[in-house]
């Protein structure tokens, strides 16, 4: 805790004299405890469970990284992004490219990532000139032209797509292990990042600009370090799902990578799990990865009702299941906001901070 | 010669673009959102005119005059069952549920029409062939005239609307400030319903001139709104006029582009569109309070 924070604190306990301010509470200590011994059970699975399964757990871990990035711009950001798929496509042709020119392919991937993250920066110059719809449509076009661009270049195979190369030195088990954990560790970093920026001063100002731009630009807030910040953050985190995907699938083609489709998956997860909610985007990646599983193949009737259900969280419940779970059962797993806690010692006529 | 021609093509293919635009800009002038499926609902209109031209043997423009009514008050009518709603979410929620609506669309039209590519040029008869052949190198198509002139027309129109008209200064009164105009009587809700139903007839009008002068499919939406949003970037937000001329300019640079490479055509359009956003212009487009 910063001095700053420590001075917070006591002002507003002498104030009040009745709350106290809460980051963290038993529960989210026994998180981290849990995720511990999450983390060291999912790190097993490639040697307990069989190829299939880990493949599918790959995955699934991808579109976690994918809900969690774009829930990053929306929920915390404001910025409705319909052009991740630009990270995503340049984090898996980047891998390409560098293991043409001899990388090896997991390190490929990681420099890959980092790549699209780079390529965030120039973006960010056009598209972060541009609010709320523009925003959306804006960076669609950059995905598109990303897409065209690649389509161009016979060197990565043009229109028709390209094969991962160099990964068969690994028998098939093996590699398919090496892909998860990387995955794995690939989740950790990311979800690391979003929670210490969310909890960082940045993260608080993040907060402000979502909820109401302009007053958090007149208290002084620096609205755009904090959206660049974000958008940087998610373009790796979209550029590494990219690249793992690539690992995990062996065959990309650039209409496909490149393709809008990534984005409403990204939207439905969150808005089912919880748009604006940490945990959220987590609960949605299951609950997409199990629909999918289930309903894929009823085609046009499974998009629909992915639609349709994207349109009816978004009205009715816009913070999801996640939201829905908080508002029961007041549990926070990941402290990023702050809670009013009532003092025992506080008259008991207070009124319930709730 | 040869790069008259080209423009001149690029100019009435801009003529197209722009009328996709005019709902855009209209919803965005009066209520600051975008309708992500308003892409989607220009394909509804043009399978609309295809169904009612193949059970009625009508020609297609017949066909059009029936279908706009339709469009007017399905245009209504989901603004009531959901943008209306989706508005008081925040400004994020249109955006979500308008992207969702899209993607129903697409599969709905894919579950009933097939995903196959058609075209309403042959059931259009001779207008959709006939050109005016100045020289070797430049002809220009009738159907082109008539879009571009629908095109001219119609923004027009609207710009008059806006200006001149009770309902048009009201639209305009609840665009600068909804609350403003509710106290002076006006039933804002009542003015965005009006504007989206305007705009999703001016988007089957769209539909259906795409279909008849080229081809579509139930997945052309998404293409088509981003032509459309490129062509009021590039008009600059400003007016109904500007969008005009912005389609045209996008229309100009796609047969450009395309005229060097056929691979360049798209590329051509988006990479002036990232101009004007880079422009020092680009800047304030964003900021740019929108006068409708």
């Amino acid at each position: 805790m910063t001095e700053n924070q420590a001075k917070a604190r006591t002002d507003i306990e002498t104030a009040r004299g009745r709350y106290l301010v809460r980051r963290s509470s038993r529960r989210s200590g026994v998180t981290l405890g849990a995720l511990a011994v999450a983390g060291a059970a999912l790190a097993a699975v490639p040697l307990v469970l069989s190829t299939y399964a880990t493949e599918q757990l790959t995955e699934l871990f991808i579109l976690a990284i994918l809900a969690a990035m774009w829930n990053a711009l929306a929920g915390y950001g404001g910025l409705i992004s319909i052009g991740q798929q630009a990270f995503v496509g340049a984090g898996a042709y980047a891998t390409i490219l560098l293991v043409q020119r001899g990388t090896p392919p997991y390190l490929a991937i990681a420099i890959a990532a980092l790549a699209a993250g780079a390529l965030a920066l120039p973006i960010s110059l056009l598209v972060l000139r541009l609010r709320g719809g523009q925003f959306a449509i804006g960076t669609w076009v950059v995905a598109e032209v990303l897409a065209l661009l690649v389509a161009l270049d016979h060197g990565v195979g043009g229109g028709t797509g390209v094969s991962l190369t160099g990964l068969n030195v690994h028998a098939p088990a093996d590699r398919q292990a090496y892909t998860y954990w990387m995955t794995l560790g690939f989740g950790a970093l990311l979800l690391g990042l979003a929670f210490a920026l969310l909890r960082s001063p940045a993260g608080a100002a993040l907060q402000a600009i979502r909820d109401d731009e302009q007053a958090a630009a007149s208290l002084g807030v620096r609205v755009d370090t904090g959206k660049l910040l974000l958008f940087v953050l998610a373009a790796f985190g979209c550029g590494a799902a990219g690249a793992l995907t690539l690992a995990n699938t062996l065959f990309i083609q650039p209409r496909s990578i490149f393709g809008v489709q990534w984005t409403a998956y990204m939207i439905f997860m969150v808005l089912v799990g919880g748009l604006g909610t940490f945990e959220g985007p987590l609960v949605g990646a299951v609950v997409f990865f199990a629909i999918q599983h289930w309903f894929a193949d009823l085609g046009t009737w499974y998009l629909i009702g992915l639609g349709a259900t994207a349109v009816g969280f978004a009205l009715l419940a816009p913070r999801g299941a996640w939201g829905w779970i908080v508002q029961r059962w007041h549990v926070q797993l990941f402290p990023v906001g702050y809670r009013l806690v009532a003092r025992d010692d506080a008259p008991r006529d207070a009124a319930d901070p709730r | 010669m040869i790069w008259v021609s080209v423009v001149i093509q690029g100019v009435l293919l801009g003529a197209v673009y722009a009328l996709f635009a005019c709902g855009l800009s209209l919803m965005f002038g009066v209520m600051r959102i975008i309708n992500l499926a308003h892409g989607d609902l220009a394909v509804i209109g043009a399978y609309l005119v295809w169904v009612v031209a193949d059970r009625a043997h009508v020609s297609p423009f017949v066909a059009l005059v029936a279908v706009l009514p339709v469009m007017l008050i399905a245009g209504y009518a989901l603004h009531v069952a959901l943008i209306g709603r989706s508005l008081r979410g925040g400004p994020l929620t249109p955006l979500l549920t308008t992207f969702g609506l899209g993607i129903v669309i697409q599969n709905a039209l894919q579950e009933v029409f097939s995903p196959d590519v058609r075209s309403l040029g042959a059931a259009a008869g001779p207008i959709a062939t006939w050109s005016w052949r100045i020289s070797d190198a430049l002809a220009i198509s009738w159907l082109g005239i008539v879009i571009l002139a629908v095109a001219v027309v119609v923004l027009g129109g609207l710009e008059l609307f806006l200006r001149w008209t009770a309902p048009g200064r009201e639209m305009r009164a609840t665009a600068q400030d909804p609350d403003a105009a509710e106290l002076v009587g006006i039933d804002a809700r009542a003015v965005y319903a009006r504007a989206t139903a305007i705009a999703i007839a001016t988007s089957g009008l769209a539909g259906a001139f795409l279909a008849i002068r080229s081809t579509f499919e139930p997945g052309s939406g998404p293409t088509q709104l981003i032509f459309g949003f490129e062509a009021v970037v590039i008009g600059g937000f400003g007016s109904l006029w500007g969008t005009l001329l912005g389609g045209i300019v996008l229309g100009v640079a796609q047969t450009i582009g395309g005229h060097l490479d056929p691979q360049w055509a798209l590329l051509a359009g988006h990479l002036v569109f990232l101009a004007v956003l880079a422009s020092p212009r680009g800047r304030t487009l964003a900021a740019r309070t929108v006068q409708p």
